[in-house]
């Protein structure tokens, strides 16, 4: 262990422990926005594997979210199912969809493909807004349930904070073992040079639809915690400007490093909060913050620290598209 | 020849497009040995190894591994079967750090195989690559690379390597030290297959040799009589050749 990771374990020691206190110092709206963070984090740490990881750009993230919560508001409003059985019916849908959206990536690549997804996104918008029998229209659904554990409701802000805590970390902590697993090994020399990954034994075909899927599947598990989360839903949040946000967040926090999603989030969940005492002028500065970003270091803000970060460690250059560690 | 083989070509066809390659290509490979496969630019030596290897389809014709029926078949699964390929060419991820790349070779690993302990084994054999583990391979120098690719294809202890041009970009100090690489490798077990446009140097180093020509064989023999043979000397190692040196 280096003085790089020992950096890395102790700050993210601290931001646990403080993620775990905020209970205590915040009110409902502080840990409702940190609570958005967290499930918005889980959508971002999808599209990462996608984009950052397989490469295959993305303007669907936004929609699988919404496929996620409407499933959610569906099947707990309507017909009374219980929250468990909505993970998977959200996560198998998107999973599938996902895997079907991603075959055009097998023949196209780059923007063609951004093209793709975004007619994907405004088809779903559509659904959402159109379908009133089945959506609710533009008048939404309301109403949707926060889960009960073991007969302990999690309605209250801290506890329904806690539960999405929760599943931020399971996921994390999964996402971490597959991309050292050689599947997510894999992932990245597709993004690389797919002829290349095909002579070592990749199936570059099925990596990318998994990709894909995997991704999408994570965006529904986003959309179910949001559902939870705002207990009401209607289509606005999941028009192409959220899928374009997740994309920002990823691409700022640093896509294909394992805590790019979550420094984006933080930027774009966090940061517009912060930024509230500009008032009118919030959106300038934010624009002018990405901008600049983007102009000086692609990298994003993790490859941005990675900069600061590396004479620590050994004079060897550090991999400069690897995950950080 | 009476050796046992481990990859017969019969009668195969294969090509790009409308452009047919491979006319009926023969071709026995015997196990445990190093056969270099020479031939004029265009002979398809290199369409042949991308047939074998499910990159370029068989429009007909058999190819067979251990007896076994591989023709078309993906990538991967000749992986599993045994068989590696080393394409022409740079084939590292430049951006990706070495141990990244090495570990790369295991993608097709079956469940069951301890991983990282190979990855041990691989890095004791290649102390160069041990030592530059964590750096981006693109900082490796072109024999390095070369060597990480041959590290990565052994990573599954492959019974078949098929190297198109190793040497290809190498300074002949490294061209030698590469060849000697290879012979460590057949001392192992591993049959190699190499395509080499320094056909002289190959031959001097491999046991048999195959001289292919528009898509079709046109000898097979040892590598000693084929160098010895003015036929050979004239078509493919420019011009005359009065060497006797039963270098092997």
């Amino acid at each position: 262990m280096n003085a790089r990771n020992i950096a890395i374990a102790a700050l993210s020691a601290v931001v646990i422990a403080a993620l775990l206190a905020a209970p205590y110092a915040l009110k409902s709206y502080g840990l409702y926005i940190l609570s958005l963070w967290a499930v918005t984090t889980i959508g971002a740490i999808g599209l990462n594997l996608t984009l950052g990881y397989a490469g295959q750009i993305s303007l669907a993230q936004g929609a699988f979210v919404g496929i996620g919560a409407y499933c959610t508001a569906i099947l707990t409003t309507k017909y009374g199912y219980p929250l468990p059985f909505t993970y998977l019916v959200a996560f198998v849908s998107c999973f599938s969809i996902g895997w079907v959206l991603g075959y055009p990536a097998l023949r196209v690549e780059h923007h063609y493909l951004a093209f793709v997804t975004l007619a994907f996104t405004t088809l779903v918008y559509l659904i959402f807004r159109n379908e009133e029998w089945l959506t609710g229209g533009v008048s939404g659904i309301g109403g949707i349930p926060r889960p009960v554990m073991f007969g302990y409701s999690l309605r209250a802000p801290a506890e329904f904070y806690y539960f999405c805590l929760a599943n931020l970390a399971a996921i994390s902590l999964a996402f971490w073992g597959l991309i050292r697993s050689p599947w997510g090994r894999a992932f990245v020399a597709v993004r690389e040079n797919p002829v290349r990954a095909l002579s070592l034994g990749v199936d570059t075909r099925r990596y990318t639809l998994i990709a894909f899927a995997l991704g999408a599947g994570l965006g529904g598990i986003s959309g179910v915690l949001l559902a939870q989360l705002v207990q009401f839903i209607d289509p606005s949040p999941f028009s192409l400007t959220a899928s374009l946000n997740l994309l920002l967040m990823v691409v700022v926090g640093g896509s294909g490093y394992f805590f790019g999603p979550f420094v984006g989030a933080i930027v774009a969940v966090l940061l517009p909060e912060w930024l509230r005492f500009s008032g009118g002028l919030y959106l300038i500065c934010y624009a002018i913050l990405v901008m600049v970003l983007m102009a000086f270091c692609p990298t994003g803000l993790i490859g941005l620290a990675g900069r600061f970060l590396k004479p620590v460690s050994k004079p060897a250059p550090v991999p400069a598209r690897e995950q950080t560690t | 020849m009476d050796t046992e083989s481990i990859l017969t070509l019969d009668g195969v066809y294969a090509g790009y497009g409308k452009m047919t390659i491979l006319h009926g290509t023969n071709f026995t490979v015997p196990r445990n040995a190093i056969t270099t496969v020479i031939g004029p630019n265009g002979a398809g030596k290199s369409t042949a190894f991308k047939t074998i290897f499910g990159m370029v389809r068989a429009n007909a014709g058999r190819i067979a591994f251990e007896g076994a029926d591989i023709t078309n078949l993906p990538p991967r699964a000749l992986i599993e079967r045994g068989i590696v390929y080393v394409p022409q060419g740079r084939n590292i991820f430049p951006q990706l750090s070495v141990r990244h790349n090495l570990e790369l070779g295991g993608v097709a690993a079956p469940a069951q195989l301890d991983l990282a302990g190979r990855m041990e084994q691989a890095l004791d054999r290649f102390p160069v690559l041990r030592r530059k583990a964590n750096q981006q391979a693109s900082t490796l120098s072109g024999g390095e690379q070369k060597m990480l690719e041959i590290a990565r294809s052994l990573l599954l202890e492959p019974k078949l390597m098929l190297v198109d041009e190793p040497s290809i970009g190498l300074s002949p100090l490294l061209v030698s030290e590469l060849f000697s690489l290879l012979n460590d490798i057949k001392a192992r077990g591993v049959t190699v297959l190499m395509i080499e446009q320094n056909a002289k140097r190959a031959l001097e180093s491999s046991d048999y040799g195959i001289v292919l020509e528009l898509g079709q064989t046109r000898m097979f023999d040892r590598a000693d009589k084929l160098l010895a043979d003015p036929r050979v000397g004239q078509l493919f190692l420019g011009g005359t050749m009065k060497t006797t040196k039963g270098a092997a």
